[in-house]
């Protein structure tokens, strides 16, 4: 029997409540892992976004669409190279399935987003047809598309000129991402917006928001003063901001995802922190005696304090372990079944904060329990005093 | 200079209680040579408790000296002491103070967790040991799955597998019936004169105590008489 073995069976000295406070601790972790996971996704969004690209938006809300008539004066202003513009066309696929769909010019959206990888053929087929739709390759193969399949979709918010809000698109592309993080991203549909304009009920020429492309990404703050100057005090007033600021802004429109995920963290934590804190300390406390015997026979303080500590890392890494690995089990399943999780992962960024975490935890509860064993003196133990 | 194993020299030892100052031991000294077996008898209050801790260094005096085989512990360290402990003294309990989540083995093999020996050599002392008190048999149960007896003779055994030369025994058979803790003194007889162990023991009972080579009689911390070598009525 090793020292390893010996702390173990400490451990599992009252059974149930090793158990017990094991399997809070793989919970904590679990939903560590899952939050954690998932907040990198959020701030994933924000950070793979171009720097060298501007977001303009209605200044009330990027829900207010802007008109389309300012597209050729936003290109007249200086450092601009070029502009796309996007509408959000709120698709529904099947009865309740939201699919990521904008109405997007095909040409600009090729030059604006060069990360959007296809052939020219299909490029070309997209702005040539115009029921046309493109969609990413990893909703193509979630459900099982190919070019020249029918895409039906509804729109919560776009109804046709006959008010029916059935829509239907004629898959003419399938895109990729330049790279394995805007693969992840190639979860969206983008329709040809010369034919949603035409054919939609509500206003023509609108554009929901305009993506600009600078000639300097150093020039960004400069060029989105400018274009907010150029519409002050006109009907239409922007607000221009980087794309990663706007994506950030756009997820801070469901809530502050970090501070949601922290708040949470830091109560399962500090619950925790007492559970565990709790169970270290009535471990030690009715082990007084036994730690005496032991230094009795030999350990010293430090050998003492070291065993307690050691049982309290071995429990949280235990507990913290398995939640983690529960954690990448069912992150592995969502992402495989649910295309938007795709990007999630209990990457080395996560582990590294669930080791930390495990570490912290079990110090924290395990140092206080260790110095008072450390402290134990051995005649008063024995006496019981 | 002396040959005794334990060479206790005007030693004191007071506690503290509040401003109060309460004297326990009033400059003892006793010699006591190697392969002695010797009972510590007196009643509750007089200190024998506190003797026995001072001799096996679990206690440090407060003045005095003790020299045990020619090296003075009430000069050591804390850390110094469990060290010494580790390797010279091996400690029996009245409540045998087991740890109950381990085997009757691994507790044995406590004391050599210490010791730079293999797993597999650990083991094989502790078997050792174990067979010494008749206990090879119930190696792998655990203390809870003995008998009162049986765990103290456990007790014995994790006692012995260091090989120290000194053993303390502070009340071993208080919590046994008279059969049973004849069968413990007995055996600790036997570690004294097969193995050589120097053994001190503490104890109310003067039946324990007759199986002692010799008796000290200790009253309100100050030795009243060292009695002569016991008669053989339990050889």
């Amino acid at each position: 029997m090793g020292y390893l073995r010996f702390i173990w069976a400490g451990m599992w000295r009252k059974k149930s409540r090793a158990f017990l406070t094991i399997l809070s601790l793989i919970c904590a972790f679990l939903l560590f892992g899952l939050l954690q996971a998932l907040s990198v996704l959020f701030t994933a969004g924000a950070d793979f976004a171009g720097t060298s690209r501007l977001i303009s938006q209605s200044r009330v809300s990027f829900t207010d669409s802007l008109p389309i008539r300012l597209l050729p004066e936003i290109e007249q202003i200086a450092g601009v190279k070029d502009v796309n513009h996007d509408q959000w066309f709120g698709g529904v696929l099947g009865e309740n399935t939201q699919m990521f769909t904008f109405a997007s010019d095909p040409a600009r959206l090729r030059r604006v987003y060069p990360e959007w990888v296809m052939t020219d053929a299909e490029w070309k087929a997209f702005e040539n047809t115009r029921t046309g739709a493109i969609v990413g390759r990893l909703l193509a193969d979630k459900y099982g598309w190919k070019v020249g399949d029918k895409l039906p979709l509804k729109s919560n918010i776009f109804p046709q000129k006959d008010g029916s809000m059935a829509w239907s698109f004629d898959i003419v592309g399938i895109f990729d991402g330049k790279d394995a993080t805007w693969q992840a991203q190639t979860q969206s549909v983008y329709i040809n917006w010369a034919y949603f304009d035409e054919a939609n009920q509500f206003g023509r020429g609108t554009a929901g928001v305009y993506a600009i492309v600078l000639d300097d990404p150093d020039r960004a703050n400069e060029v989105a003063q400018a274009i907010d100057a150029r519409f002050q005090n006109s009907p239409n007033e922007t607000k221009t901001q980087s794309e990663k600021d706007f994506n950030k802004g756009f997820f801070a429109q469901i809530g502050d995802i970090g501070l949601i995920v922290n708040l949470i963290l830091i109560a399962v934590f500090f619950t925790i922190l007492i559970l565990t804190g709790n169970t270290m300390a009535q471990a030690v406390r009715e082990r007084i005696p036994e730690l005496a015997v032991l230094k009795t026979l030999g350990f010293s303080n430090g050998t003492v304090t070291a065993l307690v500590l050691a049982e309290s890392v071995f429990l949280c890494f235990l507990g913290g372990l398995i939640g983690m690995v529960l954690a990448s089990i069912m992150i592995g399943g969502m992402a495989q079944a649910v295309p938007f999780f795709a990007a999630v992962r209990t990457d080395g960024t996560v582990w590294t904060r669930a080791l930390l975490a495990m570490l912290g935890l079990a110090l924290a509860v395990g140092l206080p329990p260790a110095l008072r064993a450390g402290r134990i003196r051995i005649v008063d133990a024995l006496a019981g005093r | 200079m002396s040959d005794a194993l334990v060479q206790i020299r005007d030693i004191t030892k007071h506690y503290s209680r509040g401003k109060q100052k309460v004297e326990v031991l009033h400059g003892l000294s006793i010699d006591i040579p190697k392969g002695d077996f010797v009972a510590l008898m007196g009643p509750s209050g007089s200190g024998k408790t506190t003797l026995l801790n001072l001799i096996g260094g679990l206690d440090q005096p407060s003045g005095g000296a003790i020299t045990i085989d020619g090296k003075r512990i009430d000069k050591l360290s804390s850390g110094d002491l469990a060290r010494w402990r580790a390797g010279n003294v091996g400690f029996v309990f009245q409540f045998y103070n087991l740890l109950p989540v381990l085997t009757a083995e691994r507790n044995v093999e406590l004391p050599l967790l210490l010791t730079k020996m293999s797993g597999a050599e650990r083991l094989k002392r502790a078997n050792v040991a174990l067979e010494i008190v008749g206990l090879k048999d119930r190696a792998r149960h655990k203390p809870r799955e003995l008998s009162g007896g049986q765990e103290q003779r456990v007790a014995i055994a994790r006692a012995l597998v260091s090989d120290p030369t000194l053993l303390v025994c502070d009340e071993p058979t208080g919590d046994l019936d008279r059969k049973t803790a004849d069968e413990i003194l007995t055996l600790l007889q036997r570690l004294n004169r097969e193995h050589g162990k120097t053994i001190v023991m503490v104890t109310h009972d003067p039946k324990a105590a007759e199986y002692a080579k010799r008796t000290l009689q200790l009253d309100k911390g100050s030795l009243l008489d060292s009695g002569a070598v016991s008669d053989a009525s339990h050889a």
